[in-house]
């Protein structure tokens, strides 16, 4: 399913430009908070689900729900976040995709992989998408924001941002925001070593996008995805300016820099070989976050 | 986490797979009896949680006490790759046929458990020759798929029948304890035909540590470590002396990689977590404070929603309680930032706008 659609709407819909999203874990101390800053950001938060707490309200005004199948039967979303506790995710994401859930944005961190496998078994089933997990989340800027970022460093614009890491995710957008580069979609792709969507499924939900002027990528060391990517955007011919960074070439080897998925093993998953492969696809690789906006904008003029 | 040698080779026992008799010993006083009971000779293993124990002389071949008495203790006070023993094994030598390599990992990019196996062992997997990669799902391997590599690997008969029951076994205990890769490397075939697991390597995926209880016994946390997990930080030690503090692991390795681009050493990588509060930066100083080759902190917040102020009160606190005399080179955005500046002036925290500008401050400020 196209990603736009899914978060826009069709032109007919109702609810177009105003997707409703379900916040799973919506009483929560976390889940709260952000479904507080989602409301303030402009989402339309349409349901929120707490087991036992049905009938509830939450600031008064979104409903609270017992189940996902309640939630969903009551709107007829098909967007949910989850904000549970890493060992109830894998029950938390099952119901949201039994209840008919097509995007599912997963933002907690310490999800056991096995969990993480099993779930995208199933949205696999489902022809579900899962962002996540331990991911930001995913956002259309000054549109819809389904997850835990700050907007002001995101400004509307035409430059899709794909970002293993967050703070990095904030940190380049707002250089990109300085820079004039507004954003058209941020994707987290997330920091545990399997995710729902991976680089390369987020390039192919964003390479068709009609007006994108460039596309900045956010990776880290571990696995071997920005490789893949690199290789994809060679194969598909995919010819709009893009840019590169990469976090972690100083980090020693087989440490666990932080985010479960940031481990070099031997070579895999080391620097220099997503470095090398995105040098092969005639891709810069940023040093610094804010180098990112001035190679981009370099690529620009060297695709007039 | 990564399990030693020796603590993977009790899981392997516990499961069946083949094993030469051995023993693990911390202090030469419990090795000689280990010797005796063993009997000459054997072989002595470091046991260390990284590879190449063998170029770098930690596994050695004893064949009496004279030379046990004189390799034991060699072999203990190694360093490899930064890494001290944290036992030492002695195990039974066997007559070796051929070697052979096999592997269960968890296959990232295609999410899912993968085989990988070769009649060419005994090396490191990078230079493993003919490697059969199988991806076989999310459970356990059947009879048809383990007898299919098998065959692949040209294995016949009773070598073929040690070498199908091994790779069960192994694929129930990457199921069961949820590893992220289980290695034997060599898996030998002994002159009768026996197949025995010459070593192992066992690397568990930590987030589903409060499902197994049975490994916590393996977990080797110093104490810093354990309390940065207890506040739910991230800390990795490092060899420099500029400890890089963070909210974000992303952002923390990018600030250690602009430190080291700059000629600075890190000292830890610390991830303070997304949000950064009075709180959760004074437990991060006070962590750091108990690393004694600290001699600068370098700290890099971004936050669109973090008060700058609230932070500039942790290092306030920690400077008036005495937690810390080090000078610190704090990059910090977000709001009322101003009034942070006004609030630290005089202290040894200095605000900057950008990481580059604190970095090249951290690097001159601090001599090595």
């Amino acid at each position: 399913m196209d990603i736009f659609e899914l978060l826009k709407g069709k032109p007919e819909d109702s609810d177009y430009m105003k997707k409703g999203v379900i916040v799973q874990g919506i009483t929560g101390a976390y889940g709260s908070i952000h479904a507080r800053h989602m409301i303030r950001d402009g989402t339309n938060i349409i349901a929120g689900v707490t087991p036992g707490k049905g009938g509830q309200k939450f600031q008064d005004t979104v409903p609270i729900y017992n189940t996902m199948q309640e939630a969903v039967d009551a709107t007829n979303a098909i967007i949910s976040i989850i904000f549970v506790p890493a060992k109830f995710f894998l029950a938390a994401a099952k119901e949201a995709l039994e209840a008919g859930i097509k995007l599912l944005v997963a933002i907690p961190e310490h999800v056991p992989i096995r969990d993480t496998m099993l779930t995208l078994e199933l949205a696999n089933q489902k022809g579900a998408i899962v962002i996540g997990p331990n991911t930001p989340g995913i956002m259309i800027p000054e549109l819809i924001k389904i997850g835990i970022m700050p907007v002001t460093p995101f400004k509307a614009g035409k430059i899709a941002v794909l970002s293993k890491s967050g703070t990095l995710l904030y940190e380049i957008s707002d250089a990109l925001t300085t820079a004039g580069f507004g954003q058209s979609i941020t994707i987290g792709i997330g920091g545990d070593p399997v995710n729902g969507t991976r680089l390369i499924d987020a390039f192919d939900m964003i390479k068709d996008i009609p007006d994108l002027e460039g596309l900045v990528v956010v990776g880290e060391i571990g696995g071997d995805s920005e490789e893949i990517l690199a290789q994809r955007i060679i194969d598909s011919g995919f010819n709009k300016p893009t840019v590169a960074y990469i976090a972690g070439r100083s980090a020693p080897k087989e440490k666990r820099m932080g985010h479960a998925g940031a481990i070099v093993m031997g070579t895999y998953g080391s620097a220099e070989s997503k470095i090398s492969m995105f040098n092969k696809a005639n891709i810069p690789v940023a040093k610094r976050p804010a180098e990112v906006p001035v190679l981009l904008a370099g690529k620009m003029q060297k695709s007039d | 986490m990564r399990l030693l040698e020796f603590q993977a080779k009790e899981l392997f026992l516990e499961y069946g797979i083949n094993l030469l008799d051995s023993k693990s010993s911390t202090n030469i006083e419990e090795g000689r009896k280990h010797a005796k009971e063993l009997g000459y000779p054997f072989v002595i293993k470091i046991q260390v949680p990284v590879g190449g124990r063998g170029k770098a002389g930690g596994i050695q071949i004893c064949q009496n006490d004279d030379e046990f008495e004189l390799k034991y203790p060699q072999v203990m006070d190694l360093v490899i790759k930064g890494e001290k023993a944290r036992a030492i094994l002695l195990e039974k030598m066997a007559d070796i046929k051929k070697e052979l390599y096999l592997s269960i990992f968890l296959n990232r990019s295609k999410r899912c458990y993968t085989i990988i196996a070769s009649s060419d062992g005994g090396v490191e997997i990078e230079s493993v020759k003919n490697q059969i990669i199988k991806e076989i799902g999310l459970g356990n391997v059947s009879d048809e798929i383990a007898s299919e590599v098998a065959k692949e690997m040209g294995l016949e008969g009773k070598i073929a029948d040690g070498f199908v029951d091994t790779l069960k076994k192994l694929s129930k205990i990457t199921i069961e304890k949820e590893a992220e890769l289980v290695e034997i490397n060599p898996l030998a075939i002994l002159q009768d035909e026996s197949v025995i697991a010459l070593d192992g390597k066992f690397v568990t995926d930590d987030n589903s540590n409060f499902r197994h209880e049975e490994l916590q016994k393996y977990q080797e946390n110093s104490e810093i470590e354990e309390r940065a997990e207890k506040s739910g930080f991230s800390l990795v030690e490092l060899d420099g002396n500029i400890a890089v503090v963070g909210n974000g692991a992303g952002l923390v390795m990018s600030t250690l990689d602009m430190l080291s681009d700059s000629g600075g050493k890190p000292a830890c990588f610390l991830d303070v977590g997304g949000g950064a509060t009075t709180e959760s930066v004074y437990e991060a100083l006070t962590l750091i404070s108990k690393i004694s080759k600290v001699k600068g902190i370098l700290v890099n917040l971004y936050g669109g929603i973090v008060k700058t102020t609230v932070v500039a009160e942790a290092f306030l606190k920690a400077y008036e309680n005495n937690l810390i005399d080090l000078p610190v080179f704090l990059r910090l955005k977000g709001t009322e930032s101003e009034k942070a500046k006004e609030m630290l002036q005089g202290s040894k925290t200095k605000i900057y706008d950008s990481v580059e500008e604190a970095i090249n401050a951290a690097v001159m400020g601090v001599k090595n």
